[in-house]
């Protein structure tokens, strides 16, 4: 021992530096990355929490254009997406979830307002042909386009969107947030062809140079329904009524009392269309019990809101005399709805269908290998059909019909056809594990209530397509990010930083989160048990 | 519609030690790169010590404030064995260490000393576990308070004398286990006594300034440490420090613990200003005393079959007495 | 310039004129007129330093405020007798252990119980061991210049030190002291430069915990510290000397007993009453000299031997006498001479503050010469008494059984 001081019980600062107390340890303090709820359940797969979190420090480009690495129309999807992302929220088992389509739909207007734009990379020489311009083949076009490929969508109708456009009403999604972001990815250099049908998809695929194509064109044909009627109650289905809303200039009327058969979120955008465009009665008819019903229950919950009537547990048995005759049901022990014999009589002068819709796949009648079984194309591993660089998504394809799922399967065909394009194959990542509420140490997170969206007045709602949903403003849409729990990944809160007594952890700056000094932790597990979000786990020492 | 936006919401606002959407002058001392690091690694307390985290938090609080100007006395104690054993030290500051009884009496020295040589620039801190502070270095402290020298004493308070195997000390909690209360009898561990509420006796001194902290809340506890540096005179923190190996809790548990002592109401959170309590910490989400009991070995007897449940009721009772006398509930809560 | 002062205040004169930075004390008999002198010297602004006097609760207090001071560099005082001493004893050993140059008077008195205010040396002797330097003063003269000498070599050597003085018979005795000056004082005692101090710029840990690695060495080096303080205490008396004009501390003093037969060996005041004595045999040619220890600890054993070789009986007057050891004095002597011819007397005088006649004194000194003194024996003990009590006590406990 060597004294520089000059008595042995006069000890130099710090020098117990010399004492590696690392090898008391069991078990390990690690970092790791868990995946959120928001995001595993979000279908577009958007990184909600990263653009959160960009959202929260101000930086809303930067934010925005996260969910443009995922998803092209932001501000179509946070009013239109039924967020999922919400429903899987942490903050869910607290208060509420985190409002994120709220704050979407406050990034993705904010990027309409300042034009911001995306990059894209170098050209390819490859062209891609996409079939439908909803929003399947918009992300599809816009997620290859990104990549540099040359794309061409050719789309039936006058306009794109497909069922954005055609079915969702203008109260829900106006419709120059859809063609300002649509135009965006057209800016890119993506060829939209309106009015144009493929009749023959591989004659074309041939003539045209195309090296892939995606296919998305939706399902909009109307599933129908036979049952006696003395022609008393006129007939329609939501397809047509909604498409004829959208497209012709003469909006069409279904008469003073209106009933819309089918319990799925079509039926209530029919019911509340019909509201807007003059009928004073309408009934929304549907053979279960109300709370089964599949639409989403702030639809429905609107739809009463704005005097819509439900006559849940009927069935349709005949139209007569200007009247629906339904037959009650009861719900059996299985809780599956059984006809009782009784019968009531509903007014109307017209009823629509909205009983689901089926997919026209007749451009594929001659393409050889593509398998149709049950109205959906069947599709392998690779979203690639039975026919070599043919790929297809949306609603064609088996799987939920909504639109965030369209865009979804639009990014992954994206990735999948680049892949096809260079020989290669695609392989997402592995998914980290999930970041499940139990991970979390929520007594660090302060309880505050979702910022609620302004609402419509009533009476404007029921004359009127004005959108029902307001917007955040820029403080509310940033205090709605602050309640982001950052689930399963480090937000540098400094806890493991400050909690060990031994110092062992290293702070690497903000914006680089932190480093364990193995020489020094006795794995106590302070860090882990104090780390809010659960980004932290204990490993047994290999000993 | 949108209601008011609270100001300091954040995430986790002022929970958490830090946080990166609040700038660097808010967060915690604890929190930043450049914290002092007066008590740094490679020190032999057992995994998990509360006791190492408390002077750290306190220490480097007051280096910043002292910008490095300080001096620091230290009671005997597990504090001091397991941050110099010859021949290495984990302090980075001027430090001094005398015996067991005898801290405050010694700051009052280098206090003295600072004086004469005309340095009274220079903070003193005295500090020592509940042993030497309730105690055996009582008598000292309370001089100190009396002749109202400017020194800092900072207790941290494990509840029992922990460096010398887990026997009773005057501010063990009723019913706890320790090898000198031990579970036999038909009370077994602690007895019911008055206590000895050191942070209220230094108070009737009517010292400039009094507060109890916890290692659970450090931007609270950097408070008080900034409160009482701001002024001169006597002054006393008790900061609640739990120690896995004297109450049979697990390592990882130290700071969950020291947040269910003040949840629950026994360990309230206060200050005071010469002797009159000026300020109290609410409870943010009140907890029976059992959450905070059945997590420590030492209480193991109160929840077993047959306990008289009389001993948890009473040790309830402190909860609900420390509630309602320091007020711990916003109002209407109960 | 002589003065005719209290032994208390020619001490408190004496601190002062030393600049202390520092004078804490709790008042028990006989010490306090010397602090109570420093406190009104402090309040005056008398004293050339920044001086803070602090009251405390205990001894214990006052030294742990020594400990805290003195580690913080400054010159630091403190004060006590008897049981102050006793309570302070966990901190006594502390500031040795930890180098700590503190000055401390003892104002000698018995240590109880029973309780007893007056003066014997148990209290010190109690303390022999505890690593300070100790030195006796044998007038209020030596009292006052053995505290400018005790600085000196405390800070000089980084170990502290007590200036034992004799209670009431110094520190209550108004005798003729030659006051030193200030300038006198400056040129023998330089401002005191700590080895170790709390410092910001030069940060360090004083007071480590030392386990058993290393515990044996560091107690080696410390006493091998302690025990080469012998030289300097010797060279800082000579020193003091040729400054002040005259001739205190050391670690002895002959008294006609620089080839005496008997040697009468002594410390602190009792002195005197040695010389007195030793001036009525010479007057008959008898063949005996005092011999004054004035450095009791580290215990100039070696030196002694060598002074007195020649001595054929060297009789030990002491005050203090322990149950085990007997007279302490006479114990450190019995060994310093192990091997030598002489006969150590020990005779044990003075307890309590029981006054040593010179007359008795004398006899014990004629049987002594005359060979016919035991080993062990008392100056005036009531033997009667004793033996009264005894036989009380024995009745009572036959009774009781």
């Amino acid at each position: 021992m060597a004294f520089t001081l000059p008595y042995a019980i006069t000890l130099e600062v710090g020098s117990s530096l010399e004492n590696k107390t690392g090898d008391w340890r069991t078990e390990r303090p690690v970092y790791l990355d868990r995946l959120p709820p928001c995001n595993i359940e979000c279908p577009a797969g958007e990184n909600i929490q990263a653009w959160l979190g960009l959202t929260q420090e101000g930086k809303y480009q930067e934010a925005w254009e996260e969910i443009l690495d995922n998803n092209p129309l932001p501000s179509v999807h946070g009013r239109v997406c039924y967020h999922p992302c919400e429903d899987g929220c942490n903050r869910k088992q607290m208060e509420n979830p985190v409002s994120i389509h709220a704050i979407e739909r406050f990034l993705g207007d904010q990027a309409l307002k300042n034009n911001w734009v995306v990059s894209k990379q170098a050209d390819t020489g490859k062209h891609v042909l996409v079939v439908g311009a909803g929003p399947g083949g918009l992300s599809a076009a816009y997620h290859l386009c990104k990549m540099g490929h040359k794309v061409t969508v050719v789309e039936s109708k006058a306009a794109p969107g497909g069922m954005m456009r055609y079915g969702i009403p203008e109260y829900r999604l106006p419709r120059d947030i859809l063609d300002a972001e649509v135009k965006r990815i057209e800016d890119m250099g993506v060829t939209f062809k309106y009015n144009t049908r493929i009749d023959n998809l591989a004659a074309t695929m041939k003539a045209d140079g195309y090296d892939a194509a995606f296919l998305a064109v939706g399902a909009h044909l109307a599933r129908k329904l036979e049952m006696p009627s003395d022609d008393s109650v006129n007939i329609t289905d939501a397809v047509t009524y909604l498409n004829d809303i959208e497209a012709n200039d003469s909006k069409p009327q279904l008469g003073k009392k209106v009933a819309v058969y089918g319990g799925g979120n079509t039926a209530i955008d029919v019911a509340r269309s019909a509201l807007r465009l003059g009928a004073e009665e309408v009934t929304v008819i549907y053979r279960g019990p109300q709370d089964k019903m599949p639409a989403h229950l702030f639809e429905i919950e609107e739809a009463l809101e704005e005097g819509i009537k439900i006559a849940a547990l009927r069935t349709i048995t005949e139209y007569k005399g200007g009247n629906i005759i339904v037959e009650v049901n009861e719900m059996d022990a299985d809780q599956r709805p059984q006809a009782t014999g009784k019968t009531e009589t509903i007014a109307a002068d017209a009823v629509v269908y909205a009983l689901g819709q089926l997919v026209d796949s007749s451009l594929l009648s001659d393409c050889d290998g593509i398998v149709e079984n049950d109205n959906v194309i069947e599709v392998g591993q690779q979203m690639m059909t039975g026919m070599d660089g043919v790929f297809a998504g949306g609603d064609m394809i088996p799987s939920a019909r909504t639109v965030t799922t369209a865009v979804g399967h639009g990014k992954k065909a994206a990735r999948y056809i680049t892949a096809y394009l260079k020989g290669e194959t695609y392989t997402p990542a592995e998914k980290h594990e999930t970041a499940s509420f139990d991970k979390l140490n929520t007594w660090y997170y302060e309880e505050e209530n979702m910022r609620q969206q302004p609402v419509l007045d009533l009476d404007k709602r029921k004359s009127t397509f004005g959108e029902v949903l307001g917007d955040l403003d820029e403080a509310n849409a940033k205090y709605e990010a602050i309640r982001c729990m950052s689930c399963g990944n480090c937000f540098e809160c400094d806890n493991c930083y400050t909690v060990c007594p031994d110092n062992a952890i290293i702070k690497l700056g903000r914006g680089n989160r932190f480093q364990i000094n193995y020489d020094y932790c006795k794995g106590c597990g302070m860090c882990v048990e104090e780390c809010p979000c659960g980004s932290m786990l204990m490993e047994p020492e290999e000993l | 519609m949108s209601t008011e936006l609270k100001p300091d919401f954040c995430q986790t606002g002022n929970l958490t030690a830090g946080n990166r959407l609040q700038s660097i002058d808010v967060v915690s001392v604890q929190s930043t790169e450049d914290r002092a690091n007066a008590l740094t690694s490679g020190h032999r307390a057992c995994q998990g010590c509360g006791e190492a985290l408390g002077a750290r938090m306190a220490i480097d609080k007051v280096m910043e404030l002292s910008k490095n100007k300080v001096h620091v006395v230290n009671a005997t104690g597990c504090l001091e064995v397991f941050t110099t054993p010859f021949p290495e030290t984990s302090w980075n500051v001027p430090w001094l260490h005398s015996l067991f009884g005898n801290a405050p009496a010694v700051a009052t020295g280098v206090q003295a000393a600072l004086k004469a040589k005309g340095m009274e620039d220079v903070t003193v801190i005295a500090q020592g576990g509940d042993g030497s502070t309730v105690d055996i270095g009582f008598g000292c402290l309370s001089g100190m308070f009396e002749r109202n020298d400017d020194v800092l004493y900072i207790c941290y308070d494990n509840e029992a004398y922990m460096n010398t195997g887990v026997q009773r000390s005057g501010a063990t909690p009723p019913t706890a286990r320790t090898a000198t209360t031990p579970l036999s009898g038909p009370h077994p561990g602690n007895n019911f006594g008055q206590g000895k509420n050191v942070p209220k006796i230094a108070m009737a001194h009517g010292i400039a300034y009094v507060a109890t902290a916890t290692i659970a809340n450090v931007r609270d506890l950097e408070a008080k440490v900034a409160k009482a540096m701001s002024m001169k005179g006597a002054r006393y923190l008790h900061i609640h420090v739990p120690c896995p190996l004297g109450w049979g809790s697990l390592p990882k548990d130290t700071i969950k613990l020291a947040r269910l002592a003040v949840e629950s109401g026994l360990y309230p959170l206060f200050e005071g200003e010469h002797g009159e309590i000026t300020g109290v910490t609410k409870i943010r989400k009140k907890v029976p005393v059992d959450e905070y009991l059945k997590l420590q070995r030492r209480f193991v007897h109160l929840f077993k079959k047959g306990a008289d449940t009389e001993d948890l009721a009473g040790v309830q009772a402190i909860a609900d007495a420390h509630i309602k006398y320091y007020g711990l509930l916003d109002d209407g809560e109960k | 310039m002589l003065k005719q002062v209290e032994g208390s205040i020619a001490v408190a004169e004496a601190i002062a004129l030393c600049r202390p930075d520092l004078v804490c004390a709790y008042p028990i008999t006989p010490q306090t007129h010397i602090v109570e002198g420093l406190a009104d010297m402090v309040r005056k602004g008398k004293i050339k330093s920044n001086c803070q006097y602090i009251n405390v609760e205990s001894e214990f207090a006052a030294l742990s405020v020594c400990i805290g001071s003195s580690a913080t560099g400054v010159r630091s005082y403190t004060a006590t007798s008897s049981q102050g001493l006793l309570y302070m004893a966990e901190a006594v050993y502390n500031a040795s252990g930890m180098r700590l140059p503190i000055v401390m008077t003892i104002g000698n008195r018995a240590i109880g119980g029973p309780i007893n205010i007056w003066n014997d040396q148990s209290d010190s002797m109690a303390l022999r061991d505890a690593g300070w330097i100790q030195i006796h003063a044998e007038t209020n003269q030596e009292a006052g210049d053995l505290h400018i000498q005790a600085f000196k070599i405390a800070e000089q050597l980084s170990i502290p030190v007590m200036v034992c003085v004799d209670g009431f018979l110094l520190t209550h005795a108004y005798e003729q002291v030659e006051a030193s000056t200030q300038e006198q004082v400056d040129e023998f005692l330089p401002p005191f430069k700590p080895m170790q101090a709390l410092d910001c710029d030069d940060p360090m840990s004083i007071g480590a915990m030392v386990g058993p690695e290393a515990f044996m060495e560091v107690r080696a080096l410390n006493v091998a510290h302690f025990d080469n303080a012998l030289e300097p205490i010797q060279e800082i008396s000579e020193e003091f000397e040729k400054i002040f004009g005259r001739k205190a501390g050391g670690l002895f003093e002959h008294y006609h007993s620089e080839e005496a037969d008997t040697v009468v060996v002594s410390l602190g005041s009792v002195n005197g009453t040695v010389k007195d004595i030793i001036d009525e045999y010479r007057k008959e040619f008898v063949s005996i000299g005092s011999f004054k220890i004035g450095c009791y600890r580290p215990f100039p054993g070696k030196q002694i031997l060598e002074q007195l070789k020649h001595a054929k009986r060297i009789i030990v007057v002491e005050k203090d006498y322990f149950a085990g050891v007997g007279g302490c004095l006479a114990n450190d002597m019995k060994i310093a001479f192990r091997g030598s011819d002489a006969k150590i007397y020990s005779v044990i005088g003075g307890l309590g503050g029981r006054p040593i006649f010179k007359k008795s004194l004398m006899k014990i000194l004629d049987r002594a010469m005359e060979d016919e003194l035991e080993e062990l024996s008392f100056i005036d003990l009531d033997r009667t008494l004793v033996e009264r009590e005894q036989v009380r006590e024995d009745q009572f406990m036959s009774n009781a059984g």
